[in-house]
């Protein structure tokens, strides 16, 4: 289908707009969006001013059609997108999260506009188990974690939304803390998480003690030596020790994901 | 339960038609009005023919959006086309403050309400009809129910299955694809569009979603005849009878069936209304009239290029004493407390839409609170998911800009 962007016409064969988009090199502002996930469409810092429609329009969820003219950079997208990231700004912590603040440097947001008694997610980090914790100040939901732990990756439903308006929140079945609830540890979600809001305790513990320091760290892929399905394991190891396990996303039998063994079970490594 | 003014004022009765300040709930009362002639006529027809006849009359959405419903049957597939089950859903979960139209048919005119479904039904071919009705309305739901079960004994359903499901409470399950997502057992969240009920409604079938207003306005339509309806009200698009709903500073408050076309001058004389420093016309999510815009023709088109919505009917009167900052307030925390909270833009911009009002209300302005109340009803309205947050700011900016509250 031929679609035109910001002027440029180009062929592509289905997908959505901001697959077109990164086919003709426009870098288009995501949350929300993961390459190994259902699109859920629902922070709208992707929104794409599409001609005929009323409203914007989400680009990571809108399949191309033929003769679509869309706008990337319009006055009334960057004002939409700035937007969204003083409101994400001005309500959740982003401090561990790099990709939004730096959205929030290119559209010039000023999330301190709405003043210093505006209303914020802020509470306390649930720290209940030994594998990871969960900073709900930090987070943004953007459903990420909840498609990682159901339909999309892990089918264990663990966790769901709770709550509405600006109550919604991740919770567990009955809020249940994280050992008496549905999850396995197979740390997916915190694989997907982008702000830092559910994060491996080692990297929590080290962040907190002030020794995390990613310039320090190198990455090294292997293999999990578990089981027999193999998984690629990247350690991201500081001052020769594994400080966390990720999986390359772009592994086409895993697609970043692994279980409790293969992303938290490292530490007989370092059994001297 | 006090008992609402419900009268046919201007023009022909068509969904209160036959209603005469007695509840034509029984059979017996419904069939004496003519009740049912038109299914049994439908279903000596051709479906097609059916589609095009309610596509003749320009039959509008009555919900809000205006959309026309013959069209919105022909997009539904036939069943050779495609190998699901087809649904009707008939959207009674009226939640929009000021809204009282859905109450007063299905308390009124239950059978009138079947029996477009039936007609509907039998149009889009089409053997399961679920009912989502608004789940505080218990006596409405009892009264349909009654309805439903003397049509269904009298065996008028031939073969469609009606379902009544009601709601729990939730606004935002008067959004089309939310009330879908909780008929499902879903959390009542809106879905992102396309693909269109029409192609994925309920359980991922064929859906045909109508308000209850919509269906209702059916029967009449084969009634008068679908060329006749279409010279009713403001043709061409405006055509057919509206339900306002009359409330506030208004002496004689309730429902009133007029054509649309009728000035809201002459709406307001009916009701008896008090002089006016404004009208909230359309709900929570309409727009605020000064009293010079009050001589506003009731018409899509009118509406359009005034700016306001009709809504779902609603005509709220604030006379000279009203708190208008009260009713912003308010309104702002509807939203506030309603957004489902999918969405960023509706979730955190109705909180910093309350805030802001807040700040001007008790004095304590930054000054950027007309900036941010601009953003907010631009970005809302451009990026929101669905109706709820797209309109959110609706009635606020109107006041602002339209009312001049805060300038």
């Amino acid at each position: 289908v031929k679609i035109t962007i910001d002027g440029v016409t180009t062929d592509v064969e289905g997908g959505t707009i901001l697959d077109a988009c990164r086919r003709v090199g426009i870098d288009t502002p995501t949350l929300c969006y993961g390459d190994t996930l259902t699109p859920v469409n629902v922070c709208r810092v992707c929104v794409v001013e599409l001609e005929g429609a009323r409203a914007l329009v989400p680009a990571c969820s809108r399949k191309v059609a033929d003769g679509m003219v869309v706008h990337t950079d319009s006055p009334r997208v960057r004002t939409s997108r700035r937007l969204v990231l003083e409101l994400l700004g001005s309500s959740v912590d982003l401090s561990t999260a790099p990709e939004a603040l730096a959205y929030i440097e290119r559209y010039e947001a000023k999330p301190g506009r709405f003043g210093p008694e505006s209303l914020t997610v802020a509470q306390p980090v649930k720290v209940d188990n030994e594998l990871y914790v969960r900073d709900y100040s930090k987070c943004i939901l953007c459903y990420k974690c909840v498609e990682a732990c159901g339909v999309d990756h892990q089918n264990t439903f663990a966790i769901a939304i709770a709550g509405r308006g600006f109550d919604a929140h991740i919770s567990t079945e009955l809020d249940v803390a994280l050992p008496d609830s549905a999850c396995v540890y197979c740390g997916n979600c915190v694989a997907v998480c982008p702000t830092g809001a559910l994060m491996a305790k080692s990297e929590f513990d080290l962040r907190e003690a002030g020794t995390w320091d990613e310039s320090r760290q190198s990455q090294v892929d292997t293999v999990c030596p578990y089981c027999g399905v193999g998984c690629n394991l990247t350690l991201h190891v500081q001052d020769r020790g594994i400080v966390k396990v990720t999986s390359p996303d772009d592994h086409d039998v895993t697609r970043g994901n692994l279980c409790i063994k293969g992303r938290f079970g490292y530490r007989y490594v370092h059994n001297r | 339960m006090t008992e609402t003014t419900v009268r046919v004022a201007e023009g022909p009765a068509l969904v209160l038609a036959g209603y005469e300040g007695e509840p034509l709930t029984s059979l017996a009362a419904y069939r004496a009005v003519g009740g049912y002639e038109q299914l049994e006529k439908a279903r000596a027809q051709d479906p097609q023919a059916v589609i095009q006849e309610i596509i003749e009359s320009n039959l509008r959405g009555r919900g809000g959006a205006f959309f026309p419903t013959g069209r919105k049957a022909s997009f539904i597939p036939t069943p050779d086309k495609i190998a699901k089950p087809i649904y009707i859903t008939v959207n009674a979960d009226e939640s929009e403050p000021g809204t009282f139209k859905d109450r007063e048919i299905m308390l009124k005119v239950p059978h009138r309400l079947i029996e477009g479904c039936l007609v509907a039904a039998h149009a889009i071919q089409s053997k399961h009809v679920y009912i989502y009705i608004r789940g505080e309305y218990a006596e409405e739901y009892r009264v349909l129910q009654a309805a439903l079960d003397e049509a269904r004994d009298a065996g008028l359903l031939a073969g469609v299955e009606i379902v009544m499901h009601r709601g729990a409470g939730a606004y935002i399950c008067g959004e089309e694809t939310a009330l879908l997502e909780s008929l499902e057992g879903k959390r009542g969240q809106p879905r992102s569009k396309p693909p269109f009920p029409a192609i994925s409604g309920v359980y991922a079938a064929p859906t045909l979603i109508n308000n209850v207003e919509s269906i209702t306005t059916i029967p009449p339509v084969l009634a008068v005849g679908p060329a006749e309806f279409a010279q009713i009200g403001a043709p061409p698009d405006s055509t057919g009878t509206r339900l306002f709903c009359l409330s506030g500073n208004v002496a004689r408050p309730g429902l009133y069936e007029v054509e649309l076309g009728t000035s809201l001058r002459v709406l307001l004389e009916l009701a008896d209304a008090a002089p006016a420093k404004a009208v909230l016309l359309g709900g929570a999510a309409g727009s605020f009239l000064r009293p010079d815009q009050l001589d506003l023709t009731l018409s899509f088109e009118a509406a359009r290029e005034a700016g306001v919505t009709l809504g779902s009917g609603v005509v709220i009167v604030f006379g000279e004493q009203a708190d208008l900052v009260a009713a912003l307030l308010r309104i702002a925390e509807f939203f506030r407390d309603e957004s489902c909270g999918q969405c960023v833009p509706c979730r955190v911009g109705t909180v910093r839409q309350e805030e802001a009002l807040h700040r001007l209300a008790s004095g304590k302005a930054s000054g950027d609170e007309r900036a941010i109340l601009a953003d907010l009803t631009q970005v809302m309205r451009d990026a929101s998911i669905c109706g709820l947050g797209q309109t959110a700011a609706n009635a606020v900016a109107s006041a602002v800009e339209n009312l001049g509250v805060f300038a």
